[in-house]
């Protein structure tokens, strides 16, 4: 995990640096957001939808106890394992012991950012567990040993070629690096290791309260293998990855498929009321739930944050981010990128020393907000991260001493007018072609890939008053 | 109509010819403007950046500059987004400028929102020869909603031709302190945004905050490429001179 290494500028500096990636990632994108734009149009009332999903969204959150309780008490008259984790540590505490009871040799898994959040594949193999990603994607950063870049694209940032030289040792092989024979190849390495599971782990894009459903929705297929094949099954999810009923399932599973990839429905929805009944021919005799917390029971309680538990993880906020478009995902450090990632990962993980950086990977266009299928208000909780972060005397002391002299001076307009025309004097070094082109930090960082406009002689309160015969 | 002026902190500062020239046309057409002493700044630099006690100081000095206003219309959209969409929650704890707040949220206006959507005024018989594109600013478009106003202003200057910005509703990379908390960030974007300018074949890139348009000239006059920028007041004045 090298990205893990790197402080969050040299982070910066290596995403900038590799235009492979950023073209990838402009590209990929490019054609999500305009597929999401087509699948969203042709509802005719996509804002309508929108409304709906934000409105089911906070019904669910506000909810949530009771939601919880429906699912889980559904889930243990089946005859389901649930289990609680507070903790990340927990939760992999739980996996793990399952995996050692059944002593599993092969632990075949399909996508999960919540494997990924808790870091789960690292224990299990120090364990001795062979681990597999089923997902393309995933199969493919875990050869190179990365973090995802994207939440529903984890290689998005790989080229083709890229995919070819990671495949070859494995291959033994040269490979081309088309795409009919690189998948032609995962899918025979698949299909072998598909056989040979002991335990399945999924992840769930939705729990149905009132069924005790888990529903998982994929483009290859693989999450319905892995949670036929293997005899025993653990399934992690999110604990506000829930919905009431089908009812509303059908209106969040058109959000989540046209906001993620632009599809109507994905290709594969997979509905499971586990475990295996006699008469089913196959599926899992044995069922764990895995139902995380991480803090979110904390923002769940905090008001300025709550909405942020509403997100579906569509990736939609991150494929019309002007920041993520030109870094990709690896540069912000953290398991969720993109702004959904800088909003929750300092709620999930509070630790400022780490995450203090990721509310300010935003410029506030506000292109986020705008795109996100619930309508959380993205833009703005990065903003009220910002303010946290500050009035818990996180931010740096020079920071706070140039808001003690905006404040002193922005209140005081004489006062401004005679500082401006000091500014205009002083500004006279670094002045050329009527323009400043150098400077003292933190000015500096603008004028190193900029100019900046001089300070006018006379400011415009000054013009006006003077021109009204005003002192 | 009684018309107060927000010279907002950057035109005020860097360029007073674009508060000078919106007083101009606003006159022409017919209103009285006045320039309410004590005014500065929306807060927005503080409050974007975490400072939300410092920005509601600044906020405040605003308010009661304009308490008397009838109308309040601003040369950024940026500035009267700070207005509309925050003031509310910054001072949700102060019944008395939460109602004060709200005042200058139903009477204050971005200049071209103004001029189109309340006065009607589209035409303002501007001429200016001259092929150029339009950036539509981040927050004049996703927080005001303003969309078509611009557009409409800028159609009826004779001899404009105005020309597709590809990929316009990128943002420029500025935001505010965004640009000199992170530099490197903020230069891959408005390098992004040049490539998009230049490959508009436009010889003046026109917008409505100045923010932005000091943002983007500033990196082609780096790069030294020769696109002009301008504020559409600034166009207007300019063409209506002929």
């Amino acid at each position: 995990m090298t990205m893990y290494n790197l402080t969050t500028d040299q982070r910066v500096d290596k995403a900038l640096a590799d235009n492979f990636l950023r073209q990838a990632t402009r590209r990929a994108t490019d054609r999500l957001r305009n597929n999401k734009y087509k699948a969203s149009d042709e509802l005719g009332n996509w804002e309508e939808w929108r409304n709906a999903g934000e409105t089911i969204r906070k019904h669910v959150i506000a909810n949530l106890d009771f939601y919880l309780q429906q699912l889980i008490e559904q889930m243990e008259k089946r005859g389901v394992h649930v289990h609680l984790a507070k903790t990340p540590a927990d939760a992999v505490g739980i996996v793990r012991n399952i995996v050692r009871e059944h002593d599993a040799k092969s632990v075949l898994k399909s996508k999960s950012m919540i494997s990924e959040e808790i870091h789960l594949n690292h224990a299990l193999e120090e364990d001795g567990a062979a681990v597999v990603e089923t997902d393309l994607g995933e199969y493919i950063i875990q050869i190179a040993g990365e973090p995802p870049s994207h939440i529903i694209v984890p290689a998005m940032h790989k080229t083709r070629q890229q995919v070819a030289d990671l495949f070859e040792p494995i291959a033994g092989h040269a490979l081309s690096s088309d795409t009919p024979t690189l998948t032609r190849f995962v899918r025979i390495q698949m299909r072998e290791q598909f056989l040979r599971g002991d335990i399945g782990i999924t992840g769930c894009n939705f729990a149905v309260a009132n069924t005790g459903s888990i529903v998982m929705v994929t483009n290859e297929g693989n999450g319905r293998m892995v949670s036929t094949l293997p005899r025993v099954q653990i399934t992690l999810m999110g604990m506000e990855r829930i919905v009431p009923s089908f009812r509303e399932l059908d209106i969040m599973l058109n959000l989540l498929a046209r906001s993620a990839t632009g599809q109507r429905l994905s290709s594969y929805t997979t509905i499971l009321t586990p475990p295996k009944k006699s008469a089913d021919s196959d599926g899992p005799e044995e069922y764990h739930l895995v139902i995380l917390d991480h803090n979110r029971s904390e923002i769940l309680g905090d008001k300025l944050f709550r909405t942020a538990l509403n997100c579906i993880r569509c990736g939609a906020c991150f494929n019309v981010c002007p920041v993520y478009r030109q870094l990709g995902g690896h540069a912000y450090g953290s398991v969720y990128s993109g702004p959904i990632g800088s909003v929750i990962t300092p709620l999930l993980e509070k630790d400022w020393k780490k995450w203090g950086h990721l509310p300010y990977f935003s410029s506030l266009c506000g292109a986020c907000t705008e795109g996100c299928p619930v309508r959380i208000p993205l833009h703005d909780l990065l903003v009220k991260l910002r303010m946290r972060k500050t009035q818990s005397g996180h931010t740096p002391q020079v920071e706070q001493q140039i808001f003690k002299a905006y404040r002193y001076l922005f209140t005081r307009e004489k006062t401004l007018r005679r500082a401006l025309r000091l500014g205009a004097h002083l500004q006279r070094p670094f002045v050329r072609n009527h323009r400043i082109t150098g400077g003292p930090a933190p000015l500096s960082n603008w004028t190193k890939s900029r100019t900046l406009p001089m300070v006018a002689p006379k400011p415009f309160m000054q013009i006006w008053a003077d021109l009204n015969n005003k002192r | 109509m009684k018309v107060s002026l927000f010279a907002t902190c950057l035109t005020n500062a860097f360029y007073p010819e674009v508060d000078l020239t919106m007083a101009k046309i606003l006159k022409h057409l017919g209103h009285t403007v006045d320039v309410p002493e004590g005014q500065v700044c929306c807060g927005q630099i503080a409050f974007n950046s975490g400072y939300v006690d410092d920005a509601r100081e600044v906020a405040r000095t605003l308010i009661d500059s304009f308490e008397r206003s009838e109308v309040v219309v601003g040369p950024s959209g940026s500035c009267i987004a700070m207005i509309h969409h925050y003031y509310p929650t910054l001072f949700e704890k102060e019944p008395v400028y939460l109602k004060k707040a709200e005042d200058l949220i139903h009477k204050s206006y971005e200049f071209t929102q103004f001029v189109v959507d309340v006065l009607n005024k589209p035409d303002l018989g501007a001429h200016y020869k001259a092929k150029a594109t339009y950036h539509p600013s981040c927050h004049a478009t996703r927080l005001l909603g303003i969309g078509e106003a611009p557009l409409k202003l800028l159609q009826h200057v004779k001899g404009l031709e105005l020309l597709p910005l590809p990929e316009a509703q990128l943002c420029c990379g500025f935001g505010g302190t965004f640009s000199v908390k992170m530099p490197k960030i903020s230069e891959a974007m408005v390098a992004e945004k040049a490539e998009h300018v230049l490959t508009s074949g436009a010889d003046i890139l026109l917008g409505l905050d100045m923010g932005c348009l000091m943002n983007i000239s500033g990196y082609l006059e780096k790069i030294n490429k020769p696109v002009k920028t301008m504020h559409i007041i600034q166009l207007l004045g300019e063409g209506m001179k002929s």
